[in-house]
């Protein structure tokens, strides 16, 4: 697989990550090159293979509906690099 | 006081009881130790004063006769846990100075059992890298002598974790293994390192790499020390959908346990190229000792061995770029300004990561979005399938499966940097145990001609730990193996 | 069932399908134990897991899970006793852990159907896609300074049901019918609370127009709209500029597109160079959602009867007309205060008593039923008397006022200001003598042809009585009297 600059435009962007015109040549290679690497897989016969997401086997817990967390305002603004009174502030977004 | 540092935490625990030591004086012999090694860029942040504080807490649980479990003795942990108002970074400048209000599960447990906190350990940002190069602190150095006059490398990601408990700056301490971010490092660094069953020890409180791998486990010098501080660590948290809720474990006994008749697997696919000389001879080596202490040694098959890695380097990416997504430069860490949001994200972002955090994102990103996701993140999960699978067909005839912990002892920090994929390959035989979520150890069972440690792996079925302790421990016997890295505190030396 | 609106090229057939975030109603969030409850200080309906911190883990909340559940069966929808979380990701200040958890390949609840009813009285049935459950973000202020947004999360992390339904509406009518039916269902379970205003309930609306018999055009999603009203501007609005737009020779972008409240038009959403590609895959904190038919079978028997049922009794065994009924069953509250009222007595009169005089009054008063001084026992009260003859219809009107101001009973007021009809023959045959004796010579014209003076008779005995005389036997008896 190679992966042109335009790729790896897209998916620094989908990151929401910035990369500037020459990394992205640099990128672009190694991605390719680490893809290549991985493109083995298409070695390996996965007809009728369920996916595996995770290893657990017992079923999902589920929570009582109670208040238990939450009025700690403080605590969640705290290391906020930003804000204004109890908001976080960021650049003006327009929609 | 050089005695001290000599002492297993089994041995330090047993001489604290009998009021032999006291939990200060066994802190001040660690705080010496870890001012002596300094050069070895272990910890990022000391928390000497909490440190003293729990020590002398501790002497009063000794003398009131209420002592938890790890009472006194001193831990690091890698900077990895959130840890309460102890700035916790992921050794990432992302998130430089965040102080969490919440200490993880896991870090909590120790500290309920008494264990001191000596700081926060070194290791690759985000727990992703085999080096400890990552690190934003720069790598961690192992104690071992160098190469050429060139530092090595104390492997990784929980390279901090794994030096200090060899250079005897820590006496235990906690690390993290996604891909054998335990193990490798605990290979290279000659300590006995634990990555627990998926599901046995809380993520809650932990940073995230990859949800669906990532297993907190301890460092210790002897099998034993990892089944006293595992026992701690391990236990359902309601608050990990993905703990298992299984009751508390005392895995000192199984440490002690006969392994007569166990069956030992020798996995054929584990000859991997590339392997050296001396990691192989080590192999037959284990195998033999295990043979003498009466187990049985079984051929195995694990045929899609090979593709454990390419589809490691696809899952945990993609997890990844998921779990890393929260580091946006709004509530928290590092944030570069910038006129919009989007322009205030991208900047954070390719400014507060590292390279190899932003390629494994940009992969992961690339696996999932449109149009790839079929061929490389479903793909994954598929071949994930069928090496879990492998596993599973292996125990039917086995018990437990020996293997080398690296393909090769520690390597001089910048040989491998340059190459991606040659550093991934690090973890070709620690990888399979995170995609099947097995338990596996990594014993330090022997030296490289370099005078290097290197190490044996050992892989049960779910929740078998006490197993593979019992294992463990033949080989430890058996190996004889002398922790004496050149760059270790005092009389470790 | 075709509603085509004319263009200049001929007809055209609207296409709509909605997808509509109802707020689950529970105590506490999705995947953590903050309040969900609305209107608390900024960020203070917080937790870490909702702030997305650092190493924080969902874990769900089992009544959003029964609240899902139930809402399938009041849909009619297949039932998953097997569904996946997953993350579907995106960048949005307001949304903290940079994905929202979410339902994709396997929801918790599948093809349901709804009934709507149309003016006409015809029914008319929307298919239901898909339920899934998935996670609230937090809110943008974008008005509290001239370059920056502040963000709140106190809804972040609160449960929603997404219910997508099939492109199966073809006006905005039926689309209005829709969202209304949709909300009545919800609030019957009581698993929505419906409030549209403090946006408990919001749809995108997609819209589509083709030529009839042709394949379906390209569709623009209108988000976010918070009013019944604002639906039906939205989708008017849409089709009129779709169609002009392909009349013109122009093409229809498939787009998201945003709805002006003040002008009653949409427009397209700035950004939208970023196209969108969520890279949904399975949330691995959380592990599939599983239950048994047993957890299934035991919320179908505490279900609530729905509007629909209550409608066919109504109709079919109280003779209820369709307009009546559907009065009665629009709030769940209505219409158990219905049943009450009207158990055991004439329920046609109880409906009449109910959607005509207590409506009106509590209009009036401006307060809900909940709040009405006329309890449902007391308005039945007052429906028995009419039947058995005890008051006229319009005595009974003065009694339920009377009833209304102090929350008396019908009785005790009646007795208290002497209502009580007069159905007594030879009482009544003394006023009407009386009533003749004084208009002889009304009498005569009458007799002589005028009939229309009847009435006037009518009212005049009516006046004696003060209004308490049994109409019915005052006309049979005068008629006696006068055609002699
Ligand atoms: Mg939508
Ligand atoms: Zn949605």
């Amino acid at each position: 697989m190679s992966v042109d600059k335009n790729v790896v435009k897209k998916i620094s962007r989908l990151a929401r990550i910035h990369v500037s015109e020459e990394r992205s040549e640099m990128l672009s290679s190694d991605l390719g090159n680490i893809l290549n690497w991985i493109e083995q897989l298409e070695e390996v016969n996965t007809d009728g293979v369920e996916p595996l997401s995770g290893v657990n086997e017992h079923p999902l817990a589920w929570r009582d509906d109670t208040v238990t967390d939450g009025d700690i305002t403080d605590k969640v603004l705290k290391n906020a690099p930003e804000k204004a009174g109890e908001f976080f502030v960021v650049p003006k977004v327009i929609e | 006081m050089s005695d001290l540092l000599k002492m297993t935490a089994t041995e330090a625990r047993n001489s604290l009881l009998k009021k032999e030591i006291s939990s200060v004086e066994l802190l001040n012999a660690y705080q010496n130790a870890m001012e002596k090694t300094e050069a070895l860029n272990n910890y990022v942040t000391p928390t000497l004063d909490a440190a003293k504080q729990m020590a002398v807490n501790a002497d009063k649980a000794y003398a009131q006769g209420n002592a938890g479990p790890l009472a006194g003795l001193p831990i690091g942990v890698k900077d990895l846990f959130c840890t309460k108002d102890i700035e916790t970074t992921a050794c990432s400048a992302i998130l430089k100075g965040f102080l969490p209000s919440y200490e993880s599960t896991v870090t909590s447990n120790i500290w309920h059992s008494g264990g001191v906190m000596l700081g926060k350990l070194n290791c690759d940002e985000f727990a992703m890298g085999s080096s400890n190069e990552t690190s934003i602190f720069g790598p961690a150095v192992n104690p071992w002598s160098k190469i050429d006059g060139i530092d090595l490398s104390s492997g990784g990601s929980s390279g901090g974790s794994a030096s200090s408990v060899a250079a005897g700056s820590a006496l235990m301490s906690l690390g993290t293994d996604t891909g054998g971010s335990i193990r490798q490092p605990a290979a290279f660094c000659g300590v006995v390192g634990l990555k627990p069953t998926y599901g046995r020890c809380s993520r809650w409180g932990i940073v995230a790499f990859a949800s669906s791998l990532d297993q907190a486990g301890p460092f210790t010098r002897t099998v034993e020390d990892s089944a006293l501080i595992f026992s701690v660590m391990a236990g359902h948290d309601p608050k990990d959908s993905t703990s298992a809720s299984l009751g508390y474990t005392n895995f000192s006994e199984a440490v002690k346990s006969n392994i007569e008749g166990l069956r030992i697997g020798i996995p054929a696919e584990y000859n991997v190229d590339g392997m050296d000389i001396e990691i192989s001879d080590l192999w037959k080596k284990g195998r033999a000792w295990l043979e003498q202490a009466g187990a049985k040694i079984v051929d195995i098959n694990l045929p899609h061995t090979k593709y454990a890695l390419p589809c490691y380097y696809i899952i945990a990416p993609a997890e990844a770029s998921s779990n890393l997504a929260r580091y946006d430069g709004i509530r928290y860490g590092k944030r570069i300004e910038a006129e919009t949001l989007d322009a205030m994200y991208e900047a954070t972002r390719a400014d507060g990561f590292g390279e190899e955090v932003q390629r494994r994102i940009l992969i992961g990103t690339y696996a999932l979005s449109a149009g790839y996701y079929d061929a490389y993140y479903l793909k994954a999960q598929q071949v994930r399938r069928l090496i879990k699978e492998d596993f599973e067909k292996a125990f039917n005839d086995v018990d437990v499966i020996l293997t080398p912990t690296t393909p090769t002892p520690a390597f001089p920090l910048g040989a491998e940097v340059s190459d991606p994929i040659t550093m991934y390959l690090n973890d070709v035989f620690t990888v399979p145990a995170n995609l099947a979520g097995l338990p596996g150890i990594s014993v330090p069972a022997g030296l490289s001609n370099q005078g290097l440690p290197l190490g044996l792996q050992l892989l049960a079925p779910p929740f078998e730990e006490g197993r593979l302790f019992s294992v463990a421990n033949a080989i430890e016997k058996q190996a004889e193996f002398l922790l004496a890295p050149a760059r270790a505190a005092g009389d470790l030396q | 069932m075709s509603i085509l609106v004319s263009g200049r090229t001929g007809d055209w057939e609207i296409v709509i399908g909605m997808e509509v975030h109802a707020q689950v109603v529970s105590n506490s969030k999705l995947f953590s134990g903050s309040s969900a409850v609305f209107g608390a200080s900024p960020n203070n309906h917080v937790s870490l897991v909702d702030a997305a911190m650092p190493g924080m883990l969902p874990v769900i909340n089992g009544q959003c899970v029964k609240q899902a559940v139930l809402t399938g069966l009041g849909l009619n929808a297949k039932i998953n006793k097997f569904s996946v979380f997953d993350r579907k990701n995106y960048f949005y200040a307001d949304l903290p852990q940079g994905y929202q958890i979410s339902q994709f390949k396997h929801p918790i609840v599948g093809e349901g159907e709804v009934q709507i009813e149309l003016s006409d009285g015809n029914i008319h049935k929307v298919g239901i896609e898909r339920l899934h459950l998935e996670q609230d973000a937090g809110k943008s202020l974008h008005d509290q300074h001239p370059s920056k947004s502040y963000i709140d999360l106190n809804r972040s992390g609160v449960a929603l049901m997404e219910i997508v339904s099939k492109p199966e509406m073809h006006s905005a009518e039926q689309a209005a019918a829709y969202i209304k039916k949709l909300r009545s269902i919800l609030r019957y379970l009581g698993t929505c609370d419906g409030n549209m205003e403090e946006g408990s309930l919001r749809a995108d609306v997609n819209v589509s127009v083709r030529k009839p018999g042709e394949a379906l055009g390209t569709r623009t999603e209108t988000k976010n709209l918070n009013s019944v009203r604002f639906i039906m501007q939205a989708i008017e609005f849409e089709v009129h500029r779709q169609i002009e737009l392909i009349e013109d020779g122009g093409e229809v972008i498939q787009e998201t597109r945003l709805f002006d409240t003040a002008t009653g038009m949409t427009r397209t959403m700035r950004g939208k160079e970023d196209a969108h590609d969520y890279r949904y895959f399975p949330d691995p904190d959380l592990l599939p959602l599983t239950f048994d038919d047993a957890f299934i079978e035991e919320l179908k028997d505490g279900m609530p009867e729905l509007p629909d049922e209550i409608k066919n009794r109504m109709v079919n065994e109280y003779g209820l007309s369709s307009y009546d009924a559907n009065v009665l069953i629009e709030e769940r509250e209505t219409a158990l205060f219905y049943e009450l009222a009207s158990d055991g007595r004439d329920r046609k009169i109880t409906a009449n008593w109910m959607s005509v005089e207590l409506f009106g009054a509590l209009n009036k008063a401006g307060i809900e039923l909940a709040q009405s001084p006329v309890k449902p026992k007391q308005l039945g009260g007052l429906v028995d008397l009419i039947s058995d003859g005890s008051i006229s219809g319009k005595i009974a009107k003065e009694v339920f006022s009377a009833m209304f101001e102090t929350g008396k009973d019908a009785k005790v007021i009646v007795e208290e200001r002497g209502l009580k009809q007069v159905s007594d023959e030879s009482a009544i045959i003394s006023m009407i003598d009386e009533v003749l004796a004084a208009n002889l010579d009304k009498v005569d014209e009458y007799r002589g042809g005028k009939e229309k003076l009847f009435g006037f008779f009518v009212g005049q005995v009516m006046k004696a009585s003060k209004g308490q005389a049994n109409p019915g036997m005052v006309n049979q008896l005068l008629k006696q009297k006068l055609d002699i």
